[in-house]
């Protein structure tokens, strides 16, 4: 299996990246050659083995539901790029 | 006489005993940066003032004879993937470049309750992901020991930092040997704990299942030192481990007689370099006279595991780094699209190429149709390498080998090549897909630069591991050899 441009394409469109031409060159190129290389797991028989999702054997945490003292509108705004009236401002979605 | 000669201990008896004022070792820290850092890099945010304050505030403290934390006055480099409340944390990202955390993580307000003095933010590959340090936006951190090499990633700037002598300790992470291996190129100490030993709240997030905070320091004592001060429980974290902390510091007898060493023979075979194999063999040999015995063994899906973790790392970073979007913090580019375009451009502007990569990757292992073939075979192989080692434990005390192929290599060597980077990481990525614990201390030179030894743990016995690695080094002086800047 080898991946396209056009695979790179729909990848950054999922991604929210918009890559250059060059980029898009250079992802094509280097994403064959690292999945080329993961493929070497295809080969390898893993038939009843479980998978690992977490290496310690824990279970959600859970706490009690109290109230607690929140952030502040101004720590909640502290690195926001663009606000206005104590909200986070982007651009109109519709319009 | 420098204060950088000695060990942290000493450090806190002489600040007792007033030899030593917390503001004289700040200074010290302080101006070994301004002499050194134009060189090394390894610094990106400062906190001049703020550590001034603190080790005033400190000295204070210790006049008035209140109560001292373990970490009293020592100065300390952070890894700028730790958000520190106040202080800039850019995770070497342009995405970050003006980012102020409203909050501390754990290990950062650890730190602070031990009474250590925060000197500044250190230089990394962008959000963690290199092995070289030269994916920085702020510029590549240069290796102590030959200025024109890299000093590894992504913790570079805090195993340089530690080499260059411009701080006393350093805080790195390590999600596929991120602190191993720069402490194997810049010939200090570097330990990962195990998984969920130590807090990952308020650590950006690559890969969460595999991220995990360690110290990087001079000595193994001093690494002890730092590890009981940031281990523990933390109810804001879900994966922390609630596991009782051991006096890690009484670890560290010298008694090593008849402790079991595995080495596995995949460790050492090809890929290796012959220079790194004999200075390991001859490590091996030393721990032999102090009444250790070695076998060989085999761990054999080892081949699989840079495979696995480039899929499994990926796919968490995809999905971690989504988050970035140009509307609650970071960069925005807002060139009057709609909001779409605004992520796609912010993202596209903010991001350096190797994360573009590791995004792209992992989108793509996780899409529709690809998941099963690339990550939840990636986790099953996971399982196999994990089972490895469960099995050479239950015969061994310890896995042993070097931690990284090679010595440093030249800047600028492998950039154009990425698989061949990530391979410079297979002797540390098994021990993060396991969860379980590893040290890599200073074993010897190659041809003038540093080789590390890698000592590898069972799950949550960092004090078998430190004590392996200290028994090693009173035995040797290659922890006591600094690089002449």
């Amino acid at each position: 299996m080898s991946i396209t441009v056009k695979d790179v394409q729909h990848v950054a469109r999922l991604a929210r990246l918009h890559l250059s031409p060059e980029e898009e060159a250079m992802f094509t190129e280097q994403m064959n050659a690292i999945l080329q290389y993961a493929e070497k797991l295809s080969g390898l028989n893993t038939e009843g083995v479980q998978p690992t999702t977490h290496v310690l054997h824990v279970s959600n945490v859970m706490r009690e539901d109290v109230v607690k003292e929140s952030l502040s509108l101004e720590e909640a705004l502290l690195n926001a790029p663009e606000e206005e009236d104590g909200q986070f401002k982007v651009p109109a979605v519709l319009e | 006489m420098s204060l950088f000669q000695y060990r942290l201990s000493e450090l806190h008896n002489m600040l007792h005993a007033g030899q030593a004022s917390v503001s004289e070792l700040t200074e010290e820290s302080l101006s070994a940066i301004a002499r050194l850092d134009d060189k090394v890099n390894a610094f990106l945010t400062l906190n001049e003032e703020g550590a001034r304050a603190d080790a005033r505030a400190l000295d204070d403290k210790l006049a008035s004879g209140a109560s001292r934390g373990l970490l009293f006055g020592l100065p300390v480099g952070v890894k700028d993937n730790i958000v520190t409340k106040g202080l800039r944390t850019t995770c070497a990202s342009r995405f970050l470049d003006n980012y102020q955390p409203i909050y501390d993580a754990t290990v950062a307000a650890k730190l602070r309750q031990a009474d250590a003095v925060t000197i500044g933010k250190l230089n990394m590959d962008e959000f963690a992901m290199g092995g070289s340090n030269e994916n920085s936006a702020y510029g590549p951190v240069r290796n102590p020991w030959d200025l024109e090499r890299v000093p590894g990633g992504s913790s570079g700037g805090s195993a340089a930092a530690v080499a260059a002598g411009e701080v006393f300790f350093a805080l790195g992470s390590d999600t596929g040997g991120s602190i191993r291996q720069p402490a194997s190129y810049c010939g200090v100490v570097g330990l990962k704990p195990t998984y969920g030993l130590v807090s990952r709240y308020g650590l950006v997030a690559f890969a969460s299942s595999l991220d995990q905070i360690g110290p990087l320091t001079r000595t193994v004592e001093d690494s002890a030192y730092v590890l009981q001060a940031i281990a523990g429980y933390d109810a804001q974290d879900s994966t922390s481990a609630k596991v009782d902390i051991p006096d890690y510091l009484s670890a560290l007898t010298g008694d090593i007689k008849g402790l079991r060493i595995a080495v596995p023979k995949e460790y050492l075979g090809e890929g290796v370099d012959a220079s790194v194999r004999e200075t390991v063999l001859s490590a091996l040999k030393v721990l032999e006279e102090l009444g250790a015995v070695w076998e060989e063994v085999s761990l054999p899906h080892t081949e699989y595991a840079v495979a696995t973790y480039y899929l499994l790392a990926s796919s968490e970073a995809s999905s971690n780094l989504a988050r970035f979007d140009g509307v609650r913090y970071g960069v925005r580019v807002d060139e009057g699209g709609g909001l779409l375009d605004l992520y796609l451009n912010s993202r596209s502007r903010g991001f350096g190429p190797e994360v573009k990569r590791r995004i792209m990757l992992g989108t793509y292992a996780l899409s529709s149709g690809y998941y099963d073939a690339y990550y939840l075979k990636a986790q099953k192989v996971r399982t196999l390498i994990k089972q490895d080692f469960d099995e050479v434990f239950k015969k061994y005390d310890v896995v042993i080998g070097p931690t990284a192929p090679t010595t440093a290599f030249k800047l600028g060597s492998q950039t154009e090549d990425p698989l061949t980077m990530y391979l410079n990481d297979i002797l540390t990525i098994p021990v993060n897909l396991a969860g379980i614990p590893a040290v890599s201390i200073p074993c010897g030179f190659a041809e003038g630069l540093p080789v590390g030894l890698q000592i590898i743990g069972k799950e949550f016995d960092e004090s078998t591991v430190l004590r392996v690695a200290h028994a090693y080094e009173q035995h040797t002086d290659y922890h006591k050899q600094r690089p002449q800047l």
